[in-house]
């Protein structure tokens, strides 16, 4: 009896043993898809929804039946905090974070991959051979039908100055766009927009003086955009919005003074234990990845938007994104920003 | 006759190995002089893209609010990814106490001045190119040392030496290529003079001991006039013995003459038939020599004559005709008929006449010789395509099959010949004016009534 009790003890010890260690980086959200009993699991951490990425992930695994894939959901800068963390396996990361994602490439925490997959993908969709986009999702700015009723449809951001001005009525208290201070993609988003046109300031400033209510994600401002609590939301993921939001409630305009094309990317980290299905896995991606994101497009349309965009800005991946993600540049940026912002 | 010849290296093959050893020398120095010089270039505009960096952060410190500022640019990085994709590190110093970036990354060599210092270093297991600058600020009167480092990997400089050595080594291998064509061609072309003299004196007839005349390169002069000089001695000696022995037979066949004669008045003498015999043997045999001498007369005038060609234009249908009537008294002697089918227009050769009719009249002669008693001569004279051709044909033993090749050589008989008297100089002769002319002697037998044939043909004038 005493050797059971022992046994058991063992067997609960080394069961709390071989249990992964607690999660040092806060999990949004965890699903396993495939066989509990796979040969081989490859482990994503990504910033995507889970709901979204799953039947990419089954499409993967339609053809690997002795395949399981973890997907961890966790937001862009827990993703940083977790590939900076050793011991933990991490088989392929992605992120809509494009700087993040660039960083982590740039200061080795990538390894190389290329394929006759990311061999076709054009020059601004991969970096080192270690980083690769496989969606292509504008900025946009959404609108209300209700809010806009009898007004011209603003086409630019000089443009949507003016209407403000013009109209403080509608626009007071019902202004909304990214926090940047919880929001990674936010700040990405305002950091280009920075570099891109002294414009963004003065909208910053108009929309604080608005009274602009800030957000952590795009699914929620078009949400309040549709019900009616917003009038206008900034930088909101255009795609996204497309295909979740009502169009006959919303209107999503992509700016036609310049467009900010963000890029999902993803990257194998240098400690990932299941590389090459991880390769696979990338292939995949470049190939269907963009059914992943609502609305998203490839990255083999070149030429996506072109009839409704004027001038389009892909993020380039690169070391000048590293640029905003020093630490005095960003404390700096902040607060130049929240003083433009809350006034 | 090569085979005793002994054999040591090739000059062409010297010099191809010469000239192929320098273009390769000449091709590795190229390259490595390029890839050095593209090296330094490289590695040049990498360090002057860094320095750029390291001065747009630089300009872009400042004093605000009383306090120090660093506002990277956004090209200060962005320039470094429009070169390369490398991995960019960065830290930025004040006083030596660290603000932002790497903090690992490699110390700097201490300033000395305001000029960026560079240095080449390895940071996370890569090779890194660093250019550090440092700034002098005052804030509030106090002097502060804004140093900046900005370092990138060097992969995409590796790549594109790689691009350039590539280039380079094709660059190399091309010019390697036209170089070993040129050698080649420059050394068959050396050696080409060489072959042409051989070529020109192996061509050449036995007899023809004429200088070279052609001109040669100025290298190969003491060849060809040691070459000329051995065979100016070597006619001298061949004309000199060719003298003595045209003297000598000379000297021989004129007391022959009178001792023939006195042989025969002794004939008429002699009754008892045991020493006439004796007395027709030795006519026979002073007939034979005296043959043989005129022979050699006959031959060392041939050889004399071909070696001084006096070309002229000769008809060959009269020279002919003259030909047979020459030796009819000889054939009406032996009740030998002569069969002559000769065409009537003019044929023209270009030669030495008294050299076709001495060889005609061999010709004839051995036919009528050679011929059993009571037969026929055949002479027949035709144009063919490109010369004329002279057939002599005759009712004898033939040529032995085993002698035809070698019958043309100088004191050969046919192995069936020994009761005619004959020197083995005929057909010698015939063949040296033949081949003095550009001709040919062909001999054969005839297939179905026996007996030679003799065809000789000279070219059209």
């Amino acid at each position: 009896m005493r050797t059971i009790v022992l046994s058991i003890g063992l067997i609960l010890l080394w069961w709390q043993l071989a249990t992964p260690p607690v999660q040092a980086f806060e999990i949004e959200d965890h699903i396993s898809v495939g066989p509990a009993e796979a040969r081989q699991v490859l482990r994503v951490i990504s910033n995507g929804d889970a709901e979204f990425f799953e039947p990419t992930i089954r499409d993967f695994l339609s053809t690997r039946p002795d395949v399981r894939v973890d997907y961890t959901v966790a937001s862009s800068s827990e993703l940083m905090v977790a590939m900076g963390r050793e011991g933990h396996t991490v088989d392929l990361a992605i992120s809509s974070a494009t700087d993040l994602q660039t960083k982590l490439v740039n200061d080795g925490l990538s390894r190389n991959y290329s394929s006759s997959v990311t061999a076709q993908l054009p020059e601004w969709a991969r970096w080192r051979d270690n980083l690769f986009a496989f969606t292509q999702e504008p900025a946009a700015i959404v609108l209300s039908r209700k809010a806009l009723a009898g007004l011209p449809i603003p086409q630019s951001r000089q443009e949507l100055i003016d209407l403000m001005r013009e109209h403080p009525d509608r626009f007071q208290g019902k202004v909304g766009t990214y926090d940047l201070h919880t929001s990674g993609l936010g700040y990405l988003f305002a950091t280009q927009d920075a570099r891109t046109s002294e414009t963004y300031w003065r909208l910053s400033e108009v929309m604080g003086a608005f009274g602009v209510k800030l957000y952590c994600c795009s699914s929620q401002m078009i949400d309040d955009v549709t019900s009616g609590e917003l009038s206008v939301a900034y930088n909101v993921l255009g795609s996204y919005a497309r295909a979740k939001g009502n169009l006959d409630e919303v209107i999503v305009m992509l700016p036609q003074d310049y467009t900010i094309i963000m890029m999902r990317t993803a990257f194998i980290p240098k400690t990932s234990k299941a590389p090459e299905l991880a390769g696979m896995f990338i292939d995949h991606l470049i190939a269907r990845g963009w059914e992943a994101a609502p609305g998203a497009v490839s990255v083999s349309e070149e030429d996506a938007w072109t009839g409704e965009a004027q001038a389009l800005r892909r993020i380039r991946m690169g070391p000048g994104l590293l640029v905003y993600l020093d630490r005095l540049k960003k404390a700096a940026f902040l607060s130049e920003w929240s003083s433009a912002i809350l006034q | 006759m090569s085979g005793s010849i002994h054999l040591r290296g090739s000059i062409q093959r010297r010099l191809i190995v010469q000239l192929l050893t320098g273009a390769a020398l000449l091709a590795t120095l190229m390259f490595l002089v390029v890839q050095s010089y593209a090296r330094d270039l490289a590695g040049q505009s990498q360090d002057e893209i860094l320095a750029a960096s390291v001065t747009a952060i630089l300009d872009s410190a400042a004093v605000r609010n009383g306090d120090l500022t660093v506002d990277i640019p956004y090209f200060a990085f962005s320039m470094l990814g429009n070169i390369s994709e490398d991995r960019v590190f960065y830290s930025i110093t004040r006083n030596g106490d660290f603000l932002t970036g790497y903090p690992d990354l490699p110390k700097p060599t201490a300033a000395t001045d305001t000029s960026p210092r560079f240095r080449t270093d390895s940071y996370d297991g890569e090779s890194i190119r660093m250019v550090t600058a440092t700034r002098r600020m005052s804030i509030s009167g106090q002097p502060d040392f804004i140093e900046v480092t900005v370092a990138q990997t060097r992969y995409g400089l590796r790549q594109q030496l790689a691009g350039i050595s590539r280039t380079v080594a094709g660059f190399g291998l091309g010019f390697f290529a036209i170089a070993a064509l040129f050698g080649i061609l420059a050394a068959q072309s050396a050696i080409q003079p060489l072959r042409q003299l051989a070529g020109s004196v192996s061509r050449r007839g036995l007899s023809d001991l004429r200088p070279v005349s052609a001109p040669v390169p100025a290298e190969m002069e003491v060849l060809v006039g040691a070459l000329n000089g051995f065979m100016g001695r070597l006619k001298a000696s061949l004309s000199r013995s060719e003298d003595l022995i045209a003297e000598a037979a000379h000297r021989v066949r004129t007391p022959l003459t009178t001792v023939r004669t006195q042989a025969e008045i002794t004939l008429r003498r002699v009754d008892k038939p045991e020493n006439r015999q004796a007395v027709r043997e030795m006519i026979r045999a002073i007939d034979e020599s005296s043959r043989a001498a005129g022979q050699l007369l006959d031959h060392a005038m041939v050889s004399f004559r071909s070696d001084h060609l006096e070309v002229e234009e000769v008809e060959i249908c009269r020279l002919t005709r003259d030909a047979v009537s020459r030796v009819v008294p000889m054939a009406d002697l032996r009740d030998i008929e002569l069969d002559v089918t000769i065409p009537k227009a003019a044929i023209y050769v270009k030669g030495d006449a008294i050299l076709l009719q001495s060889a005609l009249l061999n010709l004839l002669d051995n036919a009528i010789k050679y011929s059993p008693p009571d037969s026929r001569v055949y002479v027949h004279v035709r144009a063919v395509e490109t010369g004329v051709e002279i057939t002599v044909q005759d009712n004898g033993a033939g040529f032995p099959k085993a002698d035809m090749g070698r019958l043309t050589r100088r004191f050969v008989r046919g192995s069936n010949t020994e009761t005619v008297v004959g020197s083995g100089l005929g057909l010698t002769i015939v063949n040296e004016v033949a081949r003095a002319h550009g001709g040919q002697l062909f001999l054969s037998n005839r297939s179905e009534e026996g007996g030679a044939c003799a065809r000789l043909f000279f070219p059209l004038a």
